[in-house]
């Protein structure tokens, strides 16, 4: 029997706030275990939640970017249970009434294929500690310095067919988040967690499987596997004449196994109800115009912009675009004055490798954006030609100053005063005459290849500073007599 | 000197007829010999209220110091104070010491407010009684073997008593004003959103205020401010302007508008309760107040919504004590079931376990609508049912409790019976507004509680009220025979 798979996610994301979303303790990674939890998010008697307003901020740009409703009333629910790293006993999340209600994600396939995601909606949460279970000898400790950070959940829509789909999904969504700079998209630190709903069922079926769905995935790769491996195993549960159980599946990426975490039957009641300690809470207009002010341009507008009036390539303006601080960077540099193709072509090859070679990232670039603006402007005006250039920017590089000051401090100008370089040619043919009666003796069709001898003997003597286009035009025609 | 009112003690204080030291140390003596019976307190803080004295003295001395510089007053052991254990009551935080002050606290702290201990609770202020506490119950200082009311029945008792000028208490119920009437004293609740929430233990959040016990109206006029206002730290306090309270103490009551429900003079109310109320109505008429008979016609819903709203948010609201990082943890957990489930059933007495379970019975999946959205429903009528009522009166009066004091154990094995005991008081928590409970008079030498109901923030006036009322009456002057 034909199968088809029918994948749906949840993805957590968290919110790049300074604080948590109901106490004033930071956010930051890393710190040593609960150096970062204050009372409230020890949930001490008598502690009250204070919403972050910047938490609602970022949740209405991510409503923006995926062309979904802002809610302009949202209220916060407990969601009931017991674990030692959710000291209240409840979350306090939203149900109901969400901030962000339904939108969409468009991805492209590598075959090019565009294809939609629906997003159900999105609402705000706060994160749990963690719990750990090594090193404790046979205890378990508690790290509540997560507990509270914000996180929206995203639901999406059963949209995606295959694993591809789903990742290249995972993927959009996560260059999304990060361009419009709500989560700082570390996935190993678990900035961004994938929960992936799977169900199969006969292709040409309407209704629905049963599914499962295999909780934290925090890797694209992961995720792959994790799909793979799962859609596999119901085929063959089904095919081998069993049921699938509806469960929650943990998959391990070092084994690259996967197991049941806990049935259905095994859940809790989360006696969902409203907060009493929040009121609804009601984002009027002024917010929401401060929130739209505040969206920066989505890679798609940034594409098109790209590929528009700078006329760039699709491949330049995807390679640009799939990293935020690349287009930033960019971005800059065309502000200051770069030629648009040159600095596309210089960012995505010597910068890029310059910064690969010293592991810096682009923004601890030591070549700024306007010092490369400087030095595109300077191959474009014919100044330094692309040998040349490469010397300015290592120039540029090692700390020595913008593309002018190398230029200037190393004598690199090009050599394009005619008579000058006519005195350069002038003497090497003088030297070279066997070589020029050869020349002027071969026919047309063959001359073209000759002149690339005088052209390589005047680049010699100009210690490389001629300009060739000058160069091989005046050649030619003294070599044409 | 334990006689005097706030009103009287705070002009002594300013013109250094007596030290804040004196006058801290003469009710420490008093709480010395008298509270081993009464059991009022569950911790007295003799040395901090002795060096707060003493701070309070050199700022009075300096000038300028805040009208209630140097008066001692007792807290609620629910209210969270540094270094203090705060118990609620309860078992499971014996051995809490805050880390922190409630607002609230903080506020009193401020204006130079000594404190003198935490005092008595039903356990996680569940009660009418005051049975529930882990710390045992405290007696009702006209009667000593009868309940002082609940849940703040230390701070009604320590107030009626003279071991404090007055005491901060809270209301989720009629906790506040229950006691208030069984005790002999005036107690307020104000507005819900008045008062910070923060640091005061939860038991309903979205029932919980803080409020006053004194002898008189004028006495918690004067200290309302400092437990009045927005908290950031709370988002459910409600940034509206504090009021002067006393603004309204000497306004005369001619064509004062006082609705009396029909709902609160049916079966239930004895009689001879319902006799003072009367006379006190009668003598509000005396004094120019024009009185009227109004319908509340969902008076009946307020105890069946109120015991499904109130458990639900206990519910949530108490699963933080989890053995796990502060209170009572159980001896030698087996695992983490083990852990949870015997702390717990350990740490929580029968009445708090009881509403968990109510309330987490009408939460879950399949009786949600049933019980929780439907007892909401029936909030807002109750809700709708005041609003219509206040554009005829000014103010709605009633009685506080349906009888005076009764014996110990007479109604703790009748939960039911207990809850009644709320069934005047509860309607206004329901509905956010504040209440208030003043005496008006004795039955057998127990005291009755006449209840005063006002409109949103309209404590000023509710206190006027009721200081016209005690200007004209004498029974806010009386104390129990043995704490006089």
């Amino acid at each position: 029997m034909e199968w088809e798979t029918v994948i749906g996610l949840e993805i957590h994301v968290q919110l790049a706030t300074k604080t948590k979303i109901f106490s004033g303790a930071s956010t930051a990674y890393g710190a040593e275990p609960n150096t970062q939890a204050c009372a409230i998010d020890l949930a001490m008697p008598g502690t009250l939640p204070v919403p972050n307003r910047q938490a609602f901020k970022l949740a209405a740009m991510f409503g923006l970017a995926i062309d979904a409703p802002i809610a302009r009333r949202s209220v916060f629910e407990r969601k009931n249970y017991f674990y030692p790293d959710l000291p209240k006993g409840y979350q306090t999340t939203q149900l109901d009434e969400p901030i962000v209600g339904a939108g969409h994600v468009d991805i492209t396939l590598d075959d090019g294929t565009e294809h939609r995601v629906r997003i159900h909606h999105a609402h705000l949460e706060e994160d749990a500690g963690k719990s750990l279970h090594e090193d404790y000898h046979g205890m378990s400790g508690i790290d509540l310095n997560r507990a509270g950070t914000p996180l929206i959940e995203i639901v999406t829509e059963p949209d995606m067919r295959n694993a591809e789909q789903a990742v290249a999904f995972a993927k959009k969504l996560h260059g999304l988040v990060v361009a419009i700079g709500i989560c700082d998209g570390e996935m190993s630190q678990g900035s961004l967690r994938f929960d992936v709903n799977i169900s199969v069922r006969p292709k040409g079926q309407k209704e629905l499987g049963i599914r499962t769905e295999t909780k934290n995935l925090n890797s694209f790769k992961f995720m792959e596997e994790a799909i793979e491996l799962e859609v596999e195993r119901q085929i063959s549960v089904i095919e081998s004449g069993g049921t699938i159980r509806q469960e929650t599946r943990l998959y391990n990426g070092d084994t690259k196994k996967a197991r049941s975490m806990r049935s259905k039957e095994d859940s809790n009641d989360y006696r969902y109800f409203p907060c009493p300690d929040l009121l609804p809470v009601i984002l009027d207009d002024s917010f929401l115009a401060e929130v739209a002010a505040a969206m920066p341009e989505l890679p798609e507008a940034k594409r098109a912009r790209y590929t528009g009036d700078m006329g760039l390539s699709e491949y330049d303006a995807k390679v640009l675009t799939g990293d935020v601080a690349t287009a930033v960077y960019f971005d800059a540099a065309v502000n200051a004055g770069a030629i648009p193709k040159l600095a596309a072509n210089w960012i995505m090859g010597d910068l890029a490798a310059f910064l690969n070679r010293q592991e810096l990232t682009i923004k601890q670039s030591p070549v700024t954006p306007a010092a490369l603006a400087g030095l595109t402007q300077r191959i474009d005006d014919g100044t330094v030609n692309s040998k040349m250039a490469k010397a300015v920017f290592e120039g540029m590089a090692a700390g020595e100053g913008d593309a002018d000051t190398v230029i200037e401090a190393k004598g690199l100008k090009q050599v394009s005063d005619s008579g000058a370089l006519e005195k350069i040619i002038d003497d090497v043919m003088a030297n070279n005459t066997q070589q020029v009666e050869g020349y002027r003796a071969a026919p047309e069709d063959k001359r073209a290849k000759m002149v690339g001898f005088f052209v390589g003997q005047c680049m010699k003597a100009s210690k490389g500073q001629a300009d060739p286009k000058q160069l091989n035009q005046l050649l030619v025609k003294k070599l044409n007599g | 000197m334990h006689n005097q009112t706030v009103a009287q003690l705070v002009k002594q204080l300013q013109s250094k007829a007596v030290s804040s030291v004196e006058l801290t140390q003469h009710y420490l003596d008093r709480i010395q010999q008298n509270d081993a019976d009464l059991n009022s307190f569950i911790s007295v803080t003799a040395e901090q209220a002795l060096a707060q004295a003493k701070a309070a003295d050199v700022r009075l001395a300096q000038g300028n110091a805040p009208t209630l510089c140097g008066l001692p007053i007792a807290h609620k052991d629910i209210f969270c104070t540094q270094g203090v254990r705060t118990s609620c009551g309860s078992k499971m935080l014996d051995n809490f010491i805050a880390p922190y002050d409630a607002t609230i606290v903080q506020n009193y702290q401020n204006q130079g407010v000594v404190s003198l201990g935490k005092t008595n609770m039903d356990e996680f202020a569940m009660g009418s009684s005051n049975e529930t506490s882990y710390y045992g119950p405290v007696k009702n200082p006209w009667a000593t073997h009868c309940v002082p009311g609940g849940s703040s029945g230390g701070s009604a008792a320590a107030v009626a008593a003279r071991l404090a000028p007055a005491a901060t208490a809270t209301d989720t119920g009629g906790s506040i004003r229950q006691p208030a009437a069984l005790c002999g004293i005036s107690g307020l609740k104000p507005t819900y959103g008045r008062a910070s929430r923060y640091g005061m233990i939860a038991f309903a959040s979205s029932l919980d205020q803080a409020g006053l016990m004194a002898q008189t109206a004028e006495d918690i006029a004067l200290l309302l401010g400092p437990l009045s206002g927005f908290d950031p730290k709370d988002s459910t306090s409600v940034d509206h302007p504090v009021d002067d309270y006393t603004r309204l103490l000497d306004k005369p009551l001619t064509g004062l508008r006082i609705g009396i429900p029909d709902e609160y003079f049916g079966e239930g109310l004895e009689a001879s309760t319902e006799k003072c109320v009367r006379e006190a109505i009668a003598q509000f008429e005396k004094l120019g107040a024009t009185t009227k008979s109004i319908k509340l016609p969902h008076t009946s819903l307020s105890v069946p919504a109120y015991y499904v709203i109130a458990p639900a948010e206990c519910s949530a609201n108490l699963s933080r004590f989890d053995g796990v990082r502060y209170g009572y943890r159980c001896k030698n957990p087996q695992d983490l079931d083990d852990l949870y489930s015997r702390s717990r059933s350990e740490g929580f007495g029968d009445e708090v376990k009881r509403r968990i379970l109510v309330g987490a019975y009408a939460l879950s999946a399949g009786y949600y609508d049933a019980y929780y959205a439907k007892a909401q429903k029936a909030r807002r009528l109750i809700k709708q049912d005041f609003v219509a009522a206040f554009h005829d009166v000014d103010l709605i009066m009633g009685p506080t409790s349906p009888s005076p004091a009764f014996e110990f154990g007479s109604k703790s094995a009748d939960p039911v019976a207990m809850y009644l005991e709320d069934i005047y008081t509860i309607a206004t928590n329901l509905a956010g507004l504040p209440g208030m409970s003043i005496p008006c008079g004795l039955v057998n030498g127990k005291p009755i509680g006449l209840q005063i109901i006002g409109n949103y923030f309209d404590e000023a006036q509710m206190l006027g009220v009721a200081h016209q009322y005690q200007q004209a009456t004498h029974f806010h002057t009386l104390a129990p025979a043995n704490y006089k």
